[in-house]
Formats: C-alpha cells, sequence, structure tokens
C-alpha cells in the first residue's frame, strides 16, 4: 500500500517534469511553428540563473521563480530579434539555426562555469509516506507544473494579449492590418515560451544538477512530448505528459532509469506513427 | 554530360589520386594519421550528402549509423579475430537498421520536420543505451560493451580471408583515401544513372514525381539505406583507425558536426561536403591545439570547438544558406557571364 502511494508520487512527478520541461517548447512549436533545438540549452540556462543569484546571496525561491524566467525570457527575445526572425516559414533552417545556438551556448557556458556540475540544495525537507521518506520539493514541482499549465491555458483564452497572440499566429496579415504588430508579438511569444523555460530549467536545478551540456538530455524528452501532443498547446502538453510520463516511470520501476528513457523514447516513435498530428490531432480537437 | 563536368571529374580523379600516391611520401607518419582520419570522416560526409543534399532527406541521427558500423565491426571482430566478415557486416547492420526505421518513417509518410526530430531522438536512444552497458553482465560473444568507457583494442582489419596480415597504419591511409575516391565517383554514377535522376525528382516535387508513376516511398528508403551501408563502412573504418570505440560517436555532436560539414561545402555537389568536412576538421583540431587545458580569455573561447561550430552553423544558415562551394560557383559563373 505505501508502495503504491509511493509510485503514484513519482508517476506524478515524472509527469509534472515531463510537462514543465516541455510546455515552453510547445509555446514556442505550436503557436510559431519554429522548432527549437536549443530548448535544452535554455532549460540549462535556467539552472545556471537561479544557482548564481542563489550564490551572490538572493533567497532561493525568488532565484527559482523570479529571476530564472525574466533571465532565459530576455536571452529569448534577444534570440528571436537576432537569429529566428530571419527566418519564419524555412522550419528546416530554423532547426539547423537553433542547433547551432545550442553548440553555441554549450561552448559558451562551459567557457565561462566550467564542465562540472553545480547544484543548489533542495529546499523543504521531507515527508512521510508510510515506511517511505521522499522529499517535499517533488510536490512543489507537481504544483509548480500544474500552476504554470493553467497559468497558459488562462493567458491564452481570457486576457487580451493571448486572444491577440493567438490572431497573429493564426493569420499576421489580418492582425497587422487590425493594428497589431505582428514582429512585437512574435518576439514577445518567444520570449515568453524561453521564460517558461527557464522557470522549467531551474525548478528542476536543486533535482539534477545543471553541467553546459544537460541540456541533450532534456531536448528528447521534451521534442517527442510536444509531437506527441499536437496541435494544442496546453491539452496537448498535458495528455502527452501523462502518457509518456507513466510509461517512463513505471518501466523505470521495473528496469532501470535508463530503460524507462528507452521505453519513453520507443513509446513516443509508436504513437507518432500511429498518430502523426499527435494526440489532439485525433481526440481532444478544440482544446487549446 | 557537359564538357565543364567531365573537367570537374578528371580534376577530382587526378586530385584523389595525386593525395592517394604522394602524402605517404612526403609527409611524416603523424600527418598520415590525422589525414586518415579525414578521409574517413569525408565518406561519412558524403554518406549524409545523398541523402540530404540529393535525396531531400533531413536526417539528424547520421551518426547513429556510423557508431553502430563502428560498434558491429567491434563486437564482431573481437568474436571472430577475422576481419571479412565483420567488415561486411559493419555495412549490413546499419543498413538493416535504416531500412526498419526508414520503412517506418517514409511508409508512415511522416513529414520533413518529424524526421528529423525521430532520427535525433534513434541517436539519442543508442547514445543512452549504449552508455548504461558499463557492467560486465553486458558483453555480446566475447565482446564487452563497455557503456560510457567504449571497447578499446579493437584488432585491426586484415588482407583479405588472411588473417595473418593485418592492415598496417599507412595501409589505413591508403585504404581510407581509396575508400573516399571510390565512393565519390560511386556517387556520381550512382547520381547520373536513372536512380539517381528519379531521387533528385523526388526531392524537387515528390507529388509531380508520384503522379508520374513513381513511388516516393521506395526511392527515399533505398537512399536511406545507402547511405547508412555508407556511414556504417565509414564506421568501420573509424573504429580501425583508433582502435577503439565510445558511445560520443552517436552523440548529439558528432550528429551536428556531420550536418555542418554538409551545410558549410554545401549541398547539391558532392565535392562540397567533402572539402566542408576536410576544412572544419582541420579548424578544430587547429583550435584545439591553440588551446591548452586551463587556458583562460581569448584562447578558451577559441578553442572551444562546440562554440565555434555553433557560430559557424548559425552564421551559414543565416548568411550563406547553400554552402561555400554552390555560392563560389553561383559568383563565378555571374562573373564569367558578365565578361
Amino acid at each position: 500500500m505505501d508502495l503504491a502511494a509511493l509510485l503514484g508520487v513519482q508517476v506524478l512527478y515524472a509527469i509534472a517534469s515531463l510537462a514543465l520541461i516541455s510546455l515552453g517548447l510547445a509555446i514556442i512549436f505550436g503557436m510559431m511553428k519554429v522548432i527549437n533545438l536549443a530548448h535544452g540549452e535554455f532549460l540549462m540556462l535556467g539552472g545556471y540563473a537561479a544557482i548564481e543569484a542563489n550564490r551572490f546571496g538572493l533567497n532561493i525561491w525568488i532565484a527559482i521563480l523570479v529571476v530564472a524566467p525574466i533571465v532565459v525570457g530576455a536571452i529569448g527575445v534577444v534570440v528571436e530579434r537576432t537569429i529566428i526572425r530571419w527566418l519564419y516559414g524555412r522550419i528546416i533552417d530554423t532547426m539547423l539555426a537553433t542547433w547551432g545556438l545550442s553548440l553555441f551556448l554549450v561552448g559558451l557556458t562551459t567557457a565561462i562555469f566550467g564542465n562540472t556540475t553545480v547544484g543548489l540544495s533542495a529546499p523543504l525537507g521531507s515527508f512521510e509516506i508510510g515506511r517511505y521518506r521522499m522529499s517535499a520539493y517533488t510536490l512543489f514541482v507537481i504544483a509548480v507544473a500544474v500552476a504554470a499549465l493553467a497559468g497558459v491555458l488562462a493567458a491564452l483564452r481570457y486576457t487580451r494579449a493571448g486572444l491577440i497572440a493567438r490572431g497573429t499566429m493564426q493569420n499576421g496579415a489580418m492582425a497587422a492590418a487590425l493594428g497589431v504588430n505582428p514582429g512585437r508579438v512574435y518576439a514577445v511569444t518567444f520570449g515568453v515560451g524561453a521564460a517558461i523555460t527557464g522557470l522549467a530549467g531551474a525548478v528542476l536545478a536543486p533535482v539534477s544538477g545543471v553541467f553546459p551540456s544537460i541540456g541533450g538530455a532534456y531536448v528528447a524528452k521534451s521534442f517527442i512530448t510536444v509531437i506527441g501532443g499536437g496541435a494544442a498547446i496546453v491539452t496537448g502538453t498535458t495528455s502527452a505528459s501523462i502518457l509518456f510520463g507513466a510509461i517512463n516511470q513505471l518501466a523505470t520501476y521495473a528496469t532501470t532509469p535508463v530503460f524507462g528513457e528507452v521505453a519513453l523514447l520507443g513509446a513516443a516513435v509508436v504513437l507518432i506513427r500511429v498518430l502523426p498530428q499527435g494526440i489532439t490531432g485525433r481526440f481532444f480537437r478544440r482544446s487549446l | 554530360m557537359s564538357g565543364r563536368d567531365l573537367l570537374g571529374l578528371v580534376v577530382a580523379g587526378a586530385a584523389g589520386l595525386a593525395v592517394l600516391i604522394l602524402t605517404p611520401i612526403y609527409f611524416e607518419l603523424d600527418t598520415v594519421l590525422n589525414l586518415t582520419v579525414y578521409m574517413i570522416m569525408a565518406v561519412l560526409a558524403l554518406s549524409l550528402a545523398l541523402v540530404w543534399g540529393f535525396g531531400g532527406i533531413l536526417c539528424f541521427g547520421q551518426s547513429a549509423f556510423f557508431g553502430l558500423g563502428a560498434y558491429t565491426y567491434a563486437i564482431a571482430i573481437i568474436n571472430m579475430g577475422e576481419s571479412t566478415a565483420p567488415l561486411l557486416l559493419s555495412i549490413l547492420v546499419p543498413a538493416l537498421f535504416a531500412a526498419a526505421l526508414g520503412y517506418f518513417i517514409f511508409y508512415g509518410r511522416i513529414s520533413d520536420v518529424y524526421l528529423g526530430v525521430i532520427t535525433l531522438t534513434v541517436t539519442l536512444i543508442l547514445f543512452n543505451s549504449i552508455n548504461s552497458t558499463a557492467g560486465p553482465e553486458f558483453h555480446i560473444g566475447a565482446a564487452r560493451l563497455g557503456g560510457f568507457n567504449g571497447i578499446p583494442g579493437i584488432p585491426p582489419l586484415n588482407w583479405p580471408l588472411q588473417k595473418d596480415k593485418p592492415v598496417d597504419l599507412q595501409g589505413m591511409f591508403y585504404l581510407s583515401t581509396a575508400s573516399l575516391i571510390v565512393v565519390y565517383f560511386g556517387l556520381r554514377a550512382l547520381l547520373a544513372s536513372r536512380f539517381g535522376h528519379i531521387i533528385v525528382g523526388i526531392r524537387e516535387n515528390e507529388r509531380r514525381a508520384e503522379l508520374l508513376g513513381y513511388d516516393p516511398r521506395a526511392y527515399k528508403l533505398a537512399t536511406f539505406v545507402i547511405g547508412a551501408a555508407l556511414a556504417g563502412y565509414a564506421g568501420c573504418l573509424f573504429a580501425n583507425w583508433g582502435a577503439f570505440v565510445s558511445p560520443t560517436i552517436f552523440g548529439l555532436a558528432q550528429s551536428a558536426q556531420i550536418i555542418i560539414w554538409v551545410i558549410v561545402g554545401g549541398r547539391g555537389a558532392l565535392i562540397g561536403p567533402i572539402l566542408g568536412c576536410i576544412g572544419i576538421q582541420w579548424l578544430t583540431a587547429a583550435l584545439g591545439a591553440n588551446a591548452p587545458t586551463g587556458a583562460g580569455g581569448f584562447a578558451a573561447v577559441l578553442g572551444n570547438a562546440p562554440l565555434v561550430l555553433g557560430a559557424i552553423l548559425i552564421a551559414f544558415v543565416l548568411l550563406v544558406p547553400k554552402g561555400l562551394a554552390p555560392t563560389l560557383a553561383d559568383l563565378t559563373g555571374q562573373r564569367m557571364r558578365a565578361r
């Protein structure tokens, strides 16, 4: 019984972390049709931003929840204005350029921070499930994931900015005719996607530690979550995270973490073959 | 074939033969060793040049086939001791793997973008799984997989079916260079053939080729498999060259490097990726040599291969999207017409 509860929390955690690392990518891919292969590096930068801010004496919660998203969001806007905006509509070239950006950022952070793992001690202590102890930070990660998903959904559906963003993505020329500056909307959308990615990287930093090439561990998982989810940003990310997160954690429990990931990636390849448009290409089609 | 093409072929052949014959006479053994790996990587670059440049299939995981070839050779030769069958297996296994994967991709009609992501994912799966096989319980026959430590001490190739006549270092150079020349001319012949015209036609307009009665799925699959076989062969040579393989040859950095060679050299011509490959490798080696470990400041930045490679990739996509060889050809062509 205790074991089942423990496993349940672990599965929830796997789902939450998957949703968290994929949400920013889903915004950038789902709304702008830009494949950002530097996504993993945005996560890594979020982790470094939080750790560095904490090292300079900032409160750990402010470092994770405020500094990291702002820093990475700003980097995102710069990247959009300097690289991405020349490449709209050339989806393959965007992939290549952002892959270049990914290598560049890995190289840059290696030069600055060195090729070592730095960490942030997880706050909050631990709690007990029957005979087992578990880090309370796990619950915090789950809460942040739920809050981020709800926040993005609410922003897209109920705010004016969300409406403008959705309209611009659907028909940029029409939005421009109505007085919206599409360039600015693109830059802000990319920035928001990057900021959420930075938040995710910072939230996960105490769990995994941070090193320059950590992005490689995240990028494939977040991509297949987004592609498996399909066009709808929040529903797609949530449903794909539930599916893949559960498969990953259960396979990990049955074998080893590595084969848990292999099971996740294998399941994703099968899913894309069966549902090329992702889960929301077939189900929940009118969702956001 | 026009006169200019013929001239190009003759020049390429003569240059290849000159490198093949003259290098070991005029250079020291360490230079020859370096050149050997350039030649091997150029074969790998050609495999992607075929798949991407002519087949229009953007494979982000060409290093998966390269690594698979290297591992297959290593495992097979440790078990068999004689290199003829391992060499063939190192071509066959990646080809079969590509056939299975490609069937999935092309017959599922997965779009270009997802193709890139799937091939990348497969590469990461291979990297992660091989990386985690460090324990002694992971072995195939007598060969321990070694996980992140790799497989050291791989026996070299020998003359076909003559176990006691191994190929020495200079022999490896001859073999690699000759392979590059043969692969280059083989691909030229392939592209000049009916098959070559069809795959280029499919790249240009898949729907039209299909309406004319060609099955793009089968042709793309065939191109993909040929590319994988070539990459596997390059992997076999590479495993020989260093007598060592480790999972990093599946890694993202390796995949990116192959793409960069082709982008920098230029798609749509075979000579471009060869030059791009050799140029970039020379550049990374030179940058690495200039930055002793622990160097700070400017040297550390320049000696940092990912940083420089990343900047090169971004710059080429933004500024020279066709790559060097076609851009230079365009420029000289314009100048000649202007006269």
